[in-house]
């Protein structure tokens, strides 16, 4: 399987990161990258890494299995992580999820039908400050409210 | 040997080597320490924490599974501190364990089971909801089921090290940590059955034993795998008459607890609905069941008929059948019928490498060398597919003493994951590719060389000189490929050679037909074919010819008899079998097929039909003989009798006629197929879909 030139480039530069011998290191960042390239951790993926990084599938399934952002299954063009953690939950966290599950009708590492978005319920973004905080991709949205967070989805749904 | 160091354990005073573990240190004194995620051969885990120990002046309890013995240590392994931990362990892992033992196949032999029994942690204090998921299976012969998992990590290291495999792995983390096949949901590998057997618990379960018996309702006998010609010993256990497990956890042979797909799982052939069970004659063209007697009379007066008139029979012997009916086919085929035709399917030059090693001695190599060489070179061979306990010595070799390994061969193998070095040489072409590697061979103390049927004739002499300019000690493997390939070699089922290497000239004959001359005879009067199927993938030229067969299938062959003997599979029948290393090991017999008889019975029988006396025909008589008369047969005898491998020691000469070495043919069999007894077999059909390719690129 082939990637795009830009993630080829970024791969290419990823593993001259790492000591002689010990490339298997960049298999999380590998993972990731193609995880937002191909929308999941396919079958595919996994041999296609496993084999580029001189690996035993099985490891790559171990990897899998033990960090939660892996997602076998696709997830959405905007993928959106509620943080429920101490500070967002004292400020509203678990309301704000249960408003984006209602409103989205899928729960936690679930994708709408349509492939828009997928949600997720998470541990501390490391954003406290700003509680509660809402990620969507790579991009922060702090200091949460219901009426913010409705209009954020709409914007994002409009987008398609 | 290292430095002994002088140890305390339970009150006894132990002299051990420096670096001893102190879990084996405990074990040479007999004092067993319970662990289970330590495993002897195999990497150090340290995560089951049974096996604490009070050490004295050490603050805490320590793993005796890591820890080196050291001198003046003193160590208590029972002590009520070290009992009241175990016992806590447990009740951490019988957390969020089903306790389901009741239906569990490992019950009555589960470690779990024993430890709790044993330290009493039959109560616990969590009220929580177990945390529980569901038995998964992985592949048609293995089952998870994480619940009763306590994350040992035998599985994952079984695989990987031992076999190189890798396929298991440990995944999700916590309470929700489990294990993982290599392909997400299912398993992608070899299907050995190791991890099933070597698993303390019952979290991985076999595809053919599951929910078949409790442990203690079957008869166990150990007997030697009648797939590849390595010769694993496997147990056959046995209830009511039917085999259902295979393992070798008693490590009774040269294996060990090694056994690949084929010894663990593929013995269901034998209860295949496909036996024969009924000798059966030929009546107005189709085969019709017959008594024995009606059979066996009509085969005598047919071949007393053809030996009258001076016919020419072909006699064709088997590659699975044992050295005792090997050695009275011969004898019943030269003396009974006066035919010099002898053969079987061979698949290696064993003749040239002998008769090329003529006047050196200890240059045959034994499973056991496998592991201790310093260097092995294999040539043509795709060890891991075709002879998976080699491949398992050499690998064990590799991981315990950094044994240096060689390949020449064709396309990539699975030993070159650590292999020094591998050059890729069409057959044909290995000699040169070998010789490159002369320098750094000589630089070994010593080296054991295994080739396969693509060097033969000329090219064995070639490896064989090749080998005296190393000055180094050298052992050889010809590689044959079915269970007693080798034995039948030996046993003079070929036209030049009677047993022991001798030529039949001694025996005042010319050499006669070989089998593929037999088939292409039109004039052939009679086939007699004992364990083998000829027909498979050829045409018998001869229409006129009288063709009978045993065998334990209505194989090609067969259909084309005219008398047709249904035989016993090595799993039904006493006698010895000679290994690829020529060591000879004893078959058992573990189940019984109704109305089939073992071939050197029926040939007993034929014999006195016919009014010829060609001795006792019971395996103990016949491998009497055999020691008496073969040479390199004379084997200390209770080596044997008690169930071990007993080297042969070959002709110490040149070999007097040569086999002709174009009539060598592989067998091509890969992990999952055993030649036409692999066709009978459902569960290694049932794998089919992986990896089987030699050689994949
Ligand atoms: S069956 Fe053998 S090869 Fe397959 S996972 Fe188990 S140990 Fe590994
Ligand atoms: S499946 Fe069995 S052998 Fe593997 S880790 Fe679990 S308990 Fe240990
Ligand atoms: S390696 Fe050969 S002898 Fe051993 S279990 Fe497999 S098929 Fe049987």
């Amino acid at each position: 399987m082939t990637f795009s030139p830009q993630l080829e480039a970024k791969f290419a530069d990823l593993i001259t990161h790492y000591p002689e011998g010990r490339q298997k290191g960049a298999l999380i960042p590998m993972l990731l990258y193609a995880q937002d390239e191909v929308g999941a951790v396919t079958p595919e993926v996994i041999a296609e890494v496993a084999s580029r990084l001189n690996v035993k599938p099985v490891e790559v399934e171990e990897v899998i299995g033990y960090y939660t952002m892996l997602w076998r299954h696709k997830r959405g063009k905007h993928h959106i992580q509620v943080c429920t953690n101490l500070s967002c939950m004292l400020a509203g966290g678990e309301e704000l999820y249960a408003q984006v599950s209602k409103k989205l009708g899928i729960g936690h590492r679930e994708t709408t039908p349509d492939g828009q978005f997928s949600l997720e319920e998470t541990e501390c973004l490391g954003a406290c400050s700003w509680a509660p905080a809402v990620l969507v991709n790579y991009d922060f949205h702090m200091k949460m409210t219901p009426e913010k967070l409705d209009r954020l989805i709409e914007s994002l749904g409009s987008k398609q | 040997m290292a430095d002994l160091i002088t140890l305390t354990i339970d009150g006894r005073k132990l002299k051990v080597p420096a670096g001893t573990l102190v879990i084996e240190a405990a074990k040479q004194a007999g004092i067993e320490i319970p662990a289970f995620c330590y495993y002897e051969g195999f990497s150090l885990q340290a995560a089951c924490r049974m096996c604490l120990v009070e050490v004295e002046k050490m603050p805490k309890l320590q793993p005796s599974c890591t820890l080196p013995a050291a001198d003046g240590m003193v160590v208590h392994t029972e002590s009520p501190k070290v009992a009241d931990a175990r016992k806590g362990m447990l009740e951490f892992l019988l957390t969020n364990h089903p306790l389901d033992c009741p239906v569990c196949d490992k019950g009555g032999e589960c470690e779990l089971q024993d430890m709790v029994f044993r330290y009493g942690a039959g109560e616990s204090r969590f009220t929580e909801i177990k945390y529980h998921q569901d038995e998964k299976q992985w592949s048609p012969l293995v089952y998870y089921d994480p619940a009763r998992c306590i994350l040992c990590y035998r599985c994952v290291r079984v695989c990987d090290e031992g076999l190189g495999v890798g396929a298991l792995g440990l995944t999700y983390r916590g309470v929700a940590a489990e294990i993982t096949p290599s392909h997400g949901d299912h398993l992608e590998c070899d299907e050995c059955g190791w991890c099933i057997d070597v698993c303390p618990v019952g979290a991985l379960t076999s595809g053919t034993y599951r929910y078949q018996s409790r442990p203690w309702e079957m008869n166990h006998t150990g007997t030697i795998c009648t797939h590849c010609a390595d010769g694993c010993k496997t147990t056959l256990s046995v209830r009511n008459g039917a085999i259902i497990r295979a393992n070798n956890r008693d490590r009774s042979g040269y294996n060990g607890e090694f056994l690949c797909v084929k010894g663990r799982f593929g013995y269901d052939f034998v209860h295949s609905g496909e036996r024969l069970q009924s000798p059966m004659i030929r009546k107005n063209g189709k085969l019709e069941p017959v008594s024995w007697s009606e059979a066996l009379a009509a085969v005598a007066t047919k071949f007393s008929e053809i030996k009258a008139r001076g016919g020419k029979f072909g006699v064709i012997g088997s590659t699975r059948t044992t050295n005792e009916e090997n050695y009275y086919l011969q004898k019943f085929a030269r003396q009974g019928l006066g035919t010099a035709s002898v053969d079987h399917h061979r698949t290696g030059d064993v003749p040239a490498l002998i008769d090329a090693l003529s006047g050196k001695t200890d240059a045959l190599a034994a499973m056991a060398d496998l592991y201790q060489a310093k260097a092995a070179l294999v040539i043509g061979a795709d060890l891991a597919q075709q002879h998976p306990l080699i491949a398992y010595q050499l690998r064990a070799n590799y991981r315990h003493h950094k044994m240096a390994a060689y390949l020449v061969n064709p396309g990539a193998s699975r030993e070159e994951q650590y292999a020094k070095k591998s050059v890729h040489a069409p057959p044909g072409k290995e000699m040169e590719a070998v010789a490159s590697l002369a320098g750094e061979l000589k630089g070994h103390e010593d080296l054991v060389v295994i080739f396969g049927a693509s060097l033969r004739g000329e090219g064995v002499r070639q490896l064989v000189s090749f080998g005296d300019t190393l000055g180094i000690p050298v052992k050889y493997v010809c590689l044959v490929d079915y269970s007693n390939s080798r034995g039948a070699m030996d046993m003079g089922l070929v036209p030049e050679l009677l047993p022991g290497y001798r030529s039949v000239r001694e025996a005042g004959m010319e050499p006669g037909l070989a089998l593929d001359e037999m088939l292409a005879a039109k004039d052939l009067d009679a086939l007699w074919a004992v364990g083998a199927n000829p027909l498979e993938s050829a045409e018998l030229a001869s229409s006129a010819a009288f063709v009978v067969v045993q065998d334990l299938f209505l194989t090609e062959t067969a259909r084309r008899a005219e008398v047709v003997l249904p035989a016993q599979s090595a799993y039904e029948k006493n006698g010895t079998v000679t290994s690829v290393t020529g060591e000879v090991q004893k078959l058992k017999a573990g189940a019984k097929v109704m109305g089939t008889k073992a071939d050197l019975e029926i040939m007993g029988l034929i014999a006195k039909e016919m009014g010829l006396n060609l001795g006792i025909w019971s395996p103990d008589k016949v491998f009497e003989e055999i020691r008496r008369t073969v040479r390199g047969y004379n084997i200390p005898l209770p080596v044997v009798a008690t169930g071990g491998a007993a080297q042969t020691t070959p002709v110490n000469g040149r070999v007097p006629a040569m086999p002709r070495p174009e009539h060598i043919r592989p067998s091509g069999d890969t992990l999952f197929t055993s030649g036409t007894l692999g066709r009978y077999s459902k569960r290694l059909s049932s794998v089919m879909e992986a990896p089987g390719e030699l050689f994949k690129g």
